[in-house]
Protein backbone atom coordinates (compact mmCIF):
# COMPACT_ATOMS: atom_id res chain seq x y z
CA UNK A 1 0.00 0.00 0.00
CA UNK A 2 2.89 2.46 0.79
CA UNK A 3 4.14 1.92 -3.01
CA UNK A 4 1.44 2.62 -4.00
CA UNK A 5 1.25 6.08 -2.39
CA UNK A 6 4.46 7.50 -3.09
CA UNK A 7 3.65 6.12 -6.62
CA UNK A 8 0.95 8.45 -6.82
CA UNK A 9 2.37 11.18 -4.30
CA UNK A 10 5.08 11.59 -6.59
CA UNK A 11 3.74 10.73 -10.12
CA UNK A 12 1.14 13.53 -8.45
CA UNK A 13 3.79 15.85 -7.00
CA UNK A 14 5.45 15.83 -10.16
CA UNK A 15 2.44 16.29 -12.81
CA UNK A 16 1.07 19.08 -10.65
CA UNK A 17 4.68 21.00 -10.64
CA UNK A 18 4.85 20.52 -14.60
CA UNK A 19 1.22 21.25 -15.32
CA UNK A 20 1.52 24.36 -12.85
CA UNK A 21 4.97 25.64 -14.69
CA UNK A 22 3.85 25.13 -18.21
CA UNK A 23 0.30 26.86 -17.57
CA UNK A 24 2.83 30.09 -16.13
CA UNK A 25 4.74 29.57 -19.33
CA UNK A 26 1.65 29.49 -20.97
CA UNK A 27 0.27 32.85 -19.62
CA UNK A 28 3.53 34.49 -20.76
CA UNK A 29 4.19 33.10 -24.17
CA UNK A 30 1.21 33.07 -24.88
CA UNK A 31 1.06 33.86 -28.91
CA UNK A 32 -2.34 36.21 -30.66
CA UNK A 33 -3.35 34.83 -33.62
CA UNK A 34 -6.25 35.69 -35.62
CA UNK A 35 -9.15 33.73 -34.10
CA UNK A 36 -10.87 33.98 -37.90
CA UNK A 37 -7.61 31.82 -38.28
CA UNK A 38 -9.17 29.11 -37.12
CA UNK A 39 -12.88 29.17 -38.12
CA UNK A 40 -11.23 29.36 -41.44
CA UNK A 41 -9.20 26.20 -41.20
CA UNK A 42 -12.20 24.63 -40.16
CA UNK A 43 -14.33 25.68 -43.19
CA UNK A 44 -11.56 24.13 -45.53
CA UNK A 45 -12.34 20.26 -47.09
CA UNK A 46 -8.73 19.74 -44.49
CA UNK A 47 -7.00 17.05 -46.62
CA UNK A 48 -3.94 19.01 -46.64
CA UNK A 49 -3.38 17.87 -50.27
CA UNK A 50 -1.24 21.28 -51.74
CA UNK A 51 -2.99 21.38 -54.68
CA UNK A 52 -3.37 25.64 -53.84
CA UNK A 53 0.56 25.50 -53.63
CA UNK A 54 0.30 26.22 -50.07
CA UNK A 55 1.87 23.39 -47.76
CA UNK A 56 -1.40 22.59 -46.17
CA UNK A 57 -5.00 23.65 -45.14
CA UNK A 58 -3.52 25.94 -42.22
CA UNK A 59 -1.26 27.77 -44.86
CA UNK A 60 -3.99 28.47 -47.01
CA UNK A 61 -5.86 29.58 -44.97
CA UNK A 62 -3.13 32.11 -43.34
CA UNK A 63 -3.12 33.44 -47.05
CA UNK A 64 -6.56 33.64 -47.36
CA UNK A 65 -6.89 36.05 -44.47
CA UNK A 66 -4.23 38.09 -45.89
CA UNK A 67 -5.69 38.20 -49.30
CA UNK A 68 -2.94 36.51 -51.20
CA UNK A 69 -5.55 34.17 -52.32
CA UNK A 70 -9.23 33.88 -53.35
CA UNK A 71 -11.26 31.36 -51.43
CA UNK A 72 -12.28 29.35 -54.87
CA UNK A 73 -8.23 28.75 -55.63
CA UNK A 74 -8.78 25.41 -53.18
CA UNK A 75 -10.41 23.20 -55.57
CA UNK A 76 -11.41 20.38 -53.16
CA UNK A 77 -13.94 22.83 -51.88
CA UNK A 78 -17.52 22.64 -52.65
CA UNK A 79 -19.52 25.60 -54.00
CA UNK A 80 -21.48 26.24 -50.34
CA UNK A 81 -17.79 25.86 -48.49
CA UNK A 82 -16.07 28.39 -50.91
CA UNK A 83 -19.28 30.70 -50.49
CA UNK A 84 -19.21 30.82 -46.78
CA UNK A 85 -15.38 30.62 -46.14
CA UNK A 86 -16.02 33.86 -48.65
CA UNK A 87 -18.94 35.10 -46.20
CA UNK A 88 -16.91 34.34 -43.36
CA UNK A 89 -13.63 36.98 -44.50
CA UNK A 90 -15.73 39.29 -46.49
CA UNK A 91 -14.44 38.91 -49.69
CA UNK A 92 -15.13 37.83 -52.73
CA UNK A 93 -15.47 34.01 -53.49
CA UNK A 94 -13.48 34.35 -57.48
CA UNK A 95 -14.33 32.63 -59.83
CA UNK A 96 -12.66 28.73 -60.70
CA UNK A 97 -12.58 27.03 -63.23
CA UNK A 98 -12.91 23.20 -62.70
CA UNK A 99 -9.45 21.38 -63.54
CA UNK A 100 -8.99 17.67 -63.96
CA UNK A 101 -6.40 15.34 -64.60
CA UNK A 102 -6.20 13.98 -68.16
CA UNK A 103 -4.23 10.84 -69.08
CA UNK A 104 -2.08 11.27 -72.52
CA UNK A 105 -2.49 7.92 -73.27
CA UNK A 106 -4.87 5.12 -74.83
CA UNK A 107 -2.80 2.12 -75.13
CA UNK A 108 -4.77 -0.20 -73.16
CA UNK A 109 -4.57 -3.72 -73.07
CA UNK A 110 -5.94 -5.22 -76.42
CA UNK A 111 -4.84 -1.97 -77.94
CA UNK A 112 -1.05 -1.80 -77.46
CA UNK A 113 1.19 -4.49 -78.40
CA UNK A 114 2.22 -6.67 -75.48
CA UNK A 115 6.19 -8.18 -76.29
CA UNK A 116 6.72 -9.27 -72.67
CA UNK A 117 4.54 -10.73 -69.55
CA UNK A 118 5.31 -8.76 -66.41
CA UNK A 119 5.24 -10.74 -63.45
CA UNK A 120 7.18 -8.39 -61.02
CA UNK A 121 6.16 -6.12 -58.08
CA UNK A 122 2.93 -4.49 -59.09
CA UNK A 123 3.54 -0.97 -59.31
CA UNK A 124 4.12 1.57 -61.80
CA UNK A 125 7.36 2.37 -60.90
CA UNK A 126 9.06 -0.57 -59.91
CA UNK A 127 8.28 -1.86 -63.70
CA UNK A 128 9.52 1.57 -65.17
CA UNK A 129 12.41 0.85 -62.79
CA UNK A 130 13.65 -2.86 -63.82
CA UNK A 131 12.38 -3.27 -67.63
CA UNK A 132 9.59 -0.91 -68.70
CA UNK A 133 6.66 -3.07 -68.24
CA UNK A 134 5.34 -5.45 -71.07
CA UNK A 135 4.27 -3.15 -73.80
CA UNK A 136 6.41 -2.38 -77.13
CA UNK A 137 5.48 1.18 -76.32
CA UNK A 138 8.54 2.37 -73.41
CA UNK A 139 5.95 5.54 -73.42
CA UNK A 140 3.05 4.48 -72.36
CA UNK A 141 0.55 3.63 -69.73
CA UNK A 142 1.91 0.49 -67.76
CA UNK A 143 -1.50 -0.29 -66.50
CA UNK A 144 -0.32 -1.51 -62.80
CA UNK A 145 -2.32 1.53 -61.05
CA UNK A 146 -0.23 3.52 -58.76
CA UNK A 147 -2.67 6.56 -59.99
CA UNK A 148 -5.42 4.69 -58.62
CA UNK A 149 -3.51 4.09 -55.29
CA UNK A 150 -2.53 7.44 -54.54
CA UNK A 151 -5.39 9.57 -55.25
CA UNK A 152 -6.99 10.26 -51.82
CA UNK A 153 -10.53 11.37 -53.00
CA UNK A 154 -11.46 8.01 -55.01
CA UNK A 155 -11.29 9.91 -58.29
CA UNK A 156 -9.38 7.26 -60.31
CA UNK A 157 -10.07 3.35 -61.29
CA UNK A 158 -8.96 1.05 -63.50
CA UNK A 159 -11.00 0.16 -66.03
CA UNK A 160 -11.42 -3.56 -68.19
CA UNK A 161 -8.40 -2.08 -70.46
CA UNK A 162 -6.05 -1.57 -67.51
CA UNK A 163 -6.36 2.23 -68.45
CA UNK A 164 -7.03 4.71 -65.42
CA UNK A 165 -10.49 6.68 -65.66
CA UNK A 166 -10.85 9.58 -63.98
CA UNK A 167 -13.87 10.63 -62.34
CA UNK A 168 -14.39 14.22 -63.34
CA UNK A 169 -16.51 14.90 -60.63
CA UNK A 170 -14.25 13.64 -57.59
CA UNK A 171 -10.99 14.94 -59.25
CA UNK A 172 -9.91 17.82 -57.22
CA UNK A 173 -6.35 18.55 -59.37
CA UNK A 174 -4.29 17.90 -56.63
CA UNK A 175 -1.42 16.90 -58.80
CA UNK A 176 -0.94 13.82 -56.92
CA UNK A 177 -1.26 11.39 -60.23
CA UNK A 178 1.31 14.02 -61.81
CA UNK A 179 3.70 13.54 -59.45
CA UNK A 180 3.58 9.72 -59.08
CA UNK A 181 2.89 8.79 -62.88
CA UNK A 182 6.99 7.22 -63.78
CA UNK A 183 5.84 8.21 -67.45
CA UNK A 184 4.40 11.86 -66.73
CA UNK A 185 1.51 10.98 -68.61
CA UNK A 186 -0.78 12.85 -66.24
CA UNK A 187 -1.53 16.40 -67.21
CA UNK A 188 -3.86 18.83 -64.47
CA UNK A 189 -5.68 20.61 -67.40
CA UNK A 190 -9.34 22.55 -67.55
CA UNK A 191 -11.89 20.84 -68.36
CA UNK A 192 -12.76 23.56 -70.99
CA UNK A 193 -9.86 22.39 -72.80
CA UNK A 194 -11.30 19.45 -74.56
CA UNK A 195 -8.48 18.61 -77.33
CA UNK A 196 -6.52 15.82 -76.11
CA UNK A 197 -3.67 14.43 -77.64
CA UNK A 198 -3.80 10.35 -75.67
CA UNK A 199 -0.09 9.41 -76.78
CA UNK A 200 3.02 10.49 -76.01
CA UNK A 201 5.38 8.24 -77.96
CA UNK A 202 7.68 10.46 -80.08
CA UNK A 203 7.70 8.07 -83.06
CA UNK A 204 6.53 8.42 -86.61
CA UNK A 205 4.71 6.56 -88.99
CA UNK A 206 4.95 2.92 -89.04
CA UNK A 207 6.85 2.82 -86.14
CA UNK A 208 4.54 4.54 -84.29
CA UNK A 209 1.82 2.00 -85.57
CA UNK A 210 3.95 -1.23 -85.07
CA UNK A 211 3.80 -0.47 -81.09
CA UNK A 212 -0.04 0.85 -80.43
CA UNK A 213 -3.39 0.82 -81.85
CA UNK A 214 -4.24 3.91 -81.53
CA UNK A 215 -0.60 5.98 -81.50
CA UNK A 216 -0.14 9.29 -82.85
CA UNK A 217 1.69 8.76 -86.22
CA UNK A 218 3.04 12.24 -86.64
CA UNK A 219 1.27 13.00 -89.96
CA UNK A 220 0.00 15.84 -88.72
CA UNK A 221 -3.62 16.30 -90.09
CA UNK A 222 -4.93 17.80 -87.06
CA UNK A 223 -2.66 20.74 -87.15
CA UNK A 224 -4.01 21.36 -90.53
CA UNK A 225 -7.19 20.70 -89.86
CA UNK A 226 -7.07 23.08 -86.87
CA UNK A 227 -7.88 26.81 -87.00
CA UNK A 228 -3.65 28.53 -87.78
CA UNK A 229 -1.26 27.81 -85.15
CA UNK A 230 -3.76 26.32 -82.68
CA UNK A 231 -1.66 23.06 -83.27
CA UNK A 232 1.93 22.26 -83.73
CA UNK A 233 3.84 19.45 -84.50
CA UNK A 234 6.74 18.53 -82.02
CA UNK A 235 8.79 15.72 -81.84
CA UNK A 236 5.97 13.69 -84.16
CA UNK A 237 3.44 14.76 -82.11
CA UNK A 238 0.50 17.36 -81.61
CA UNK A 239 1.24 20.12 -79.36
CA UNK A 240 -2.18 21.99 -78.70
CA UNK A 241 -1.60 25.64 -77.79
CA UNK A 242 -5.27 27.24 -76.81
CA UNK A 243 -4.39 30.69 -76.40
CA UNK A 244 -1.84 30.81 -79.70
CA UNK A 245 -4.87 30.39 -81.85
CA UNK A 246 -8.82 28.78 -82.13
CA UNK A 247 -11.03 28.53 -81.16
CA UNK A 248 -10.82 24.51 -80.63
CA UNK A 249 -12.90 22.17 -82.44
CA UNK A 250 -13.78 19.02 -82.84
CA UNK A 251 -12.67 19.26 -86.78
CA UNK A 252 -9.03 18.35 -85.46
CA UNK A 253 -9.94 14.99 -84.84
CA UNK A 254 -12.32 13.54 -87.82
CA UNK A 255 -8.84 13.41 -90.06
CA UNK A 256 -6.96 11.23 -87.28
CA UNK A 257 -6.11 7.81 -88.76
CA UNK A 258 -5.89 6.30 -85.43
CA UNK A 259 -7.76 8.26 -82.89
CA UNK A 260 -5.00 9.56 -80.89
CA UNK A 261 -6.17 12.95 -80.61
CA UNK A 262 -10.15 13.37 -79.67
CA UNK A 263 -12.41 15.49 -78.62
CA UNK A 264 -13.39 14.94 -74.71
CA UNK A 265 -16.23 16.83 -73.05
CA UNK A 266 -16.36 15.12 -69.52
CA UNK A 267 -14.81 12.05 -68.77
CA UNK A 268 -11.78 10.53 -71.12
CA UNK A 269 -12.54 6.70 -71.17
CA UNK A 270 -15.47 4.46 -70.60
CA UNK A 271 -14.96 2.68 -67.47
CA UNK A 272 -14.91 -0.04 -69.62
CA UNK A 273 -14.15 -0.18 -73.03
CA UNK A 274 -12.62 3.59 -74.99
CA UNK A 275 -14.17 5.93 -77.33
CA UNK A 276 -11.09 6.00 -79.69
CA UNK A 277 -11.69 4.98 -82.92
CA UNK A 278 -11.50 0.41 -83.50
CA UNK A 279 -8.11 -0.15 -84.99
CA UNK A 280 -7.49 -4.03 -85.44
CA UNK A 281 -3.43 -4.87 -85.09
CA UNK A 282 -2.40 -7.10 -88.11
CA UNK B 1 38.28 20.35 -14.96
CA UNK B 2 39.93 17.43 -16.71
CA UNK B 3 36.96 15.15 -15.55
CA UNK B 4 34.88 17.46 -17.71
CA UNK B 5 36.61 18.08 -20.09
CA UNK B 6 36.51 14.27 -20.83
CA UNK B 7 32.91 14.17 -20.29
CA UNK B 8 32.00 16.69 -22.99
CA UNK B 9 34.62 15.67 -25.32
CA UNK B 10 33.01 11.72 -25.46
CA UNK B 11 29.65 12.84 -25.27
CA UNK B 12 30.06 14.99 -28.25
CA UNK B 13 32.89 12.95 -30.66
CA UNK B 14 33.80 9.35 -29.19
CA UNK B 15 30.34 8.20 -27.96
CA UNK B 16 28.30 10.60 -29.88
CA UNK B 17 24.63 10.40 -29.75
CA UNK B 18 23.40 10.03 -33.70
CA UNK B 19 26.36 8.16 -34.79
CA UNK B 20 27.92 6.25 -32.68
CA UNK B 21 24.80 5.14 -30.19
CA UNK B 22 22.10 5.46 -33.36
CA UNK B 23 19.93 7.09 -31.03
CA UNK B 24 17.82 10.29 -32.41
CA UNK B 25 17.70 9.23 -36.04
CA UNK B 26 14.26 10.27 -36.62
CA UNK B 27 14.99 13.91 -36.74
CA UNK B 28 18.35 13.03 -37.76
CA UNK B 29 17.46 12.13 -41.58
CA UNK B 30 13.40 13.99 -41.33
CA UNK B 31 15.17 17.64 -40.68
CA UNK B 32 18.22 17.26 -42.46
CA UNK B 33 17.11 18.88 -45.58
CA UNK B 34 18.11 22.35 -45.00
CA UNK B 35 21.51 23.63 -43.10
CA UNK B 36 19.74 26.57 -41.13
CA UNK B 37 16.94 24.22 -39.57
CA UNK B 38 19.00 21.58 -39.08
CA UNK B 39 21.00 23.92 -36.64
CA UNK B 40 18.14 25.31 -35.30
CA UNK B 41 16.65 22.01 -34.48
CA UNK B 42 19.98 20.99 -32.97
CA UNK B 43 19.60 24.29 -30.81
CA UNK B 44 16.41 23.00 -29.52
CA UNK B 45 17.41 19.82 -29.01
CA UNK B 46 20.30 20.82 -26.84
CA UNK B 47 18.07 23.00 -25.40
CA UNK B 48 15.94 20.01 -23.87
CA UNK B 49 18.43 18.32 -23.31
CA UNK B 50 20.31 20.87 -20.76
CA UNK B 51 16.75 21.02 -18.70
CA UNK B 52 16.34 17.64 -18.60
CA UNK B 53 19.59 16.74 -17.55
CA UNK B 54 18.87 19.59 -14.80
CA UNK B 55 15.63 18.12 -13.89
CA UNK B 56 16.64 14.72 -14.00
CA UNK B 57 19.83 15.83 -11.63
CA UNK B 58 17.46 17.07 -9.30
CA UNK B 59 14.85 14.02 -9.62
CA UNK B 60 18.24 11.19 -8.50
CA UNK B 61 18.85 13.59 -5.58
CA UNK B 62 15.78 14.07 -4.08
CA UNK B 63 13.26 12.08 -5.64
CA UNK B 64 14.19 8.95 -6.84
CA UNK B 65 16.23 7.24 -4.02
CA UNK B 66 12.43 6.92 -2.27
CA UNK B 67 10.88 5.60 -5.12
CA UNK B 68 13.32 4.27 -7.36
CA UNK B 69 10.86 2.08 -10.17
CA UNK B 70 9.52 5.41 -10.98
CA UNK B 71 13.04 6.63 -12.37
CA UNK B 72 11.39 6.21 -16.31
CA UNK B 73 8.00 7.11 -16.44
CA UNK B 74 9.65 10.61 -14.14
CA UNK B 75 11.60 11.25 -16.62
CA UNK B 76 9.86 11.06 -19.47
CA UNK B 77 7.29 13.21 -17.57
CA UNK B 78 10.50 15.52 -17.90
CA UNK B 79 11.32 15.50 -20.87
CA UNK B 80 7.54 15.96 -22.36
CA UNK B 81 7.34 19.37 -20.18
CA UNK B 82 10.46 20.48 -21.57
CA UNK B 83 9.34 19.83 -25.15
CA UNK B 84 6.05 21.85 -24.24
CA UNK B 85 7.97 24.43 -23.29
CA UNK B 86 10.51 24.56 -25.78
CA UNK B 87 7.62 24.61 -28.39
CA UNK B 88 6.10 27.40 -26.33
CA UNK B 89 9.18 29.72 -26.39
CA UNK B 90 9.52 28.57 -30.39
CA UNK B 91 6.46 29.40 -31.30
CA UNK B 92 6.37 32.70 -29.33
CA UNK B 93 10.09 34.11 -30.63
CA UNK B 94 9.89 31.91 -34.35
CA UNK B 95 7.12 31.21 -36.30
CA UNK B 96 9.00 30.69 -39.33
CA UNK B 97 11.35 27.87 -37.42
CA UNK B 98 8.04 26.55 -35.72
CA UNK B 99 6.23 25.27 -38.86
CA UNK B 100 10.05 24.53 -40.83
CA UNK B 101 10.33 22.19 -37.91
CA UNK B 102 6.90 20.95 -37.98
CA UNK B 103 6.17 17.83 -36.77
CA UNK B 104 9.74 17.00 -35.55
CA UNK B 105 9.25 19.66 -32.69
CA UNK B 106 6.72 17.60 -30.67
CA UNK B 107 8.74 14.72 -31.86
CA UNK B 108 11.24 15.39 -29.68
CA UNK B 109 9.49 14.02 -26.62
CA UNK B 110 9.88 10.56 -28.10
CA UNK B 111 13.58 11.56 -29.44
CA UNK B 112 15.23 8.37 -27.41
CA UNK B 113 18.56 10.56 -27.46
CA UNK B 114 17.15 13.02 -24.66
CA UNK B 115 15.43 10.10 -22.63
CA UNK B 116 19.13 7.95 -23.25
CA UNK B 117 20.81 10.97 -22.02
CA UNK B 118 18.93 11.12 -18.63
CA UNK B 119 19.33 7.44 -18.47
CA UNK B 120 23.14 7.08 -19.13
CA UNK B 121 23.40 10.07 -16.93
CA UNK B 122 22.19 7.92 -13.58
CA UNK B 123 23.85 4.84 -14.66
CA UNK B 124 27.28 6.78 -14.66
CA UNK B 125 26.17 8.34 -11.19
CA UNK B 126 27.08 11.91 -13.01
CA UNK B 127 26.70 14.45 -10.42
CA UNK B 128 25.21 18.40 -11.16
CA UNK B 129 27.27 19.81 -13.00
CA UNK B 130 28.76 16.23 -14.98
CA UNK B 131 25.76 15.78 -15.87
CA UNK B 132 25.03 19.61 -17.18
CA UNK B 133 28.36 19.06 -19.10
CA UNK B 134 27.55 15.67 -20.21
CA UNK B 135 23.98 17.52 -21.70
CA UNK B 136 26.21 20.21 -23.67
CA UNK B 137 28.43 17.35 -24.89
CA UNK B 138 25.51 15.51 -26.36
CA UNK B 139 23.73 18.28 -27.83
CA UNK B 140 26.58 19.49 -29.10
CA UNK B 141 27.32 16.37 -30.55
CA UNK B 142 23.56 16.09 -31.98
CA UNK B 143 23.84 19.55 -33.68
CA UNK B 144 26.95 18.68 -35.38
CA UNK B 145 25.98 15.01 -37.01
CA UNK B 146 22.91 16.73 -38.06
CA UNK B 147 24.60 19.97 -39.45
CA UNK B 148 27.26 17.59 -40.89
CA UNK B 149 24.32 15.26 -42.42
CA UNK B 150 22.23 18.65 -43.89
CA UNK B 151 25.64 20.32 -45.48
CA UNK B 152 26.37 16.95 -47.48
CA UNK B 153 22.35 16.14 -48.18
CA UNK B 154 22.42 20.36 -49.52
CA UNK B 155 26.02 19.51 -51.78
CA UNK B 156 24.55 16.25 -52.86
CA UNK B 157 21.66 18.17 -54.67
CA UNK B 158 24.31 19.82 -56.92
CA UNK B 159 25.58 16.31 -57.69
CA UNK B 160 24.65 13.89 -60.47
CA UNK B 161 23.77 10.61 -58.36
CA UNK B 162 22.12 7.53 -60.30
CA UNK B 163 18.79 7.32 -60.14
CA UNK B 164 18.46 4.19 -57.80
CA UNK B 165 19.86 5.68 -55.09
CA UNK B 166 18.65 8.96 -54.97
CA UNK B 167 16.34 9.99 -51.81
CA UNK B 168 16.60 8.09 -48.85
CA UNK B 169 18.99 5.24 -49.92
CA UNK B 170 21.67 7.93 -50.87
CA UNK B 171 21.26 9.73 -47.04
CA UNK B 172 21.52 6.40 -45.27
CA UNK B 173 24.53 5.31 -47.21
CA UNK B 174 25.70 8.75 -45.85
CA UNK B 175 24.49 8.28 -42.88
CA UNK B 176 26.73 5.34 -42.61
CA UNK B 177 29.85 6.78 -43.82
CA UNK B 178 29.24 9.46 -41.22
CA UNK B 179 28.93 7.40 -38.59
CA UNK B 180 32.27 4.86 -39.72
CA UNK B 181 34.19 8.17 -39.85
CA UNK B 182 33.25 8.66 -36.24
CA UNK B 183 34.05 5.37 -35.34
CA UNK B 184 37.66 6.29 -35.81
CA UNK B 185 37.17 8.89 -32.87
CA UNK B 186 36.89 5.80 -30.31
CA UNK B 187 40.12 4.00 -31.78
CA UNK B 188 42.26 7.14 -30.79
CA UNK B 189 40.87 7.55 -26.85
CA UNK B 190 40.54 4.17 -24.84
CA UNK B 191 38.82 6.14 -21.92
CA UNK B 192 35.22 5.19 -21.93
Amino acid sequence: MVVIFTAVAIMGGLGIFFGFGLSLAHRFLKVEEDPRLDAVEDLLPGSNCGACGEPGCRAFAENLIEGVHSPSTCSVSTASTIESVAALLGVDPGKQVKRVARLFCAGGLGVARQIADYRGEGSCRAAHLVGGGGKACSWGCLGLADCMVVCDFDAIQMNDQRLPVVDVDRCTACNDCVDVCPRDLFEVMPVTQNLIVQCKAPLEGDQARAVCGVACDGCGRCAQDAPQGLIQMENNLPVVAYDAGGPATPVATHRCPTGAIQWVEGGQFKPSGHPVKEFCLD
Amino acid sequence: MQDMLWIFISAMLINNFVLSYFLGLCPFFGVSNRLSTSLRLGVAVTLVMIVTSICASLLNTFVLPYAPYLQLISFIIVIASTVQFAEMIIKRFSPALFRALGIFLPLITTNCAILGLALFQTNRDYGFLQGLTFAVGAGAGFTLAIVLMASLRQEMRLSNIPSIVQGTAISMILAGLLSLAFMGFAGMFSAL
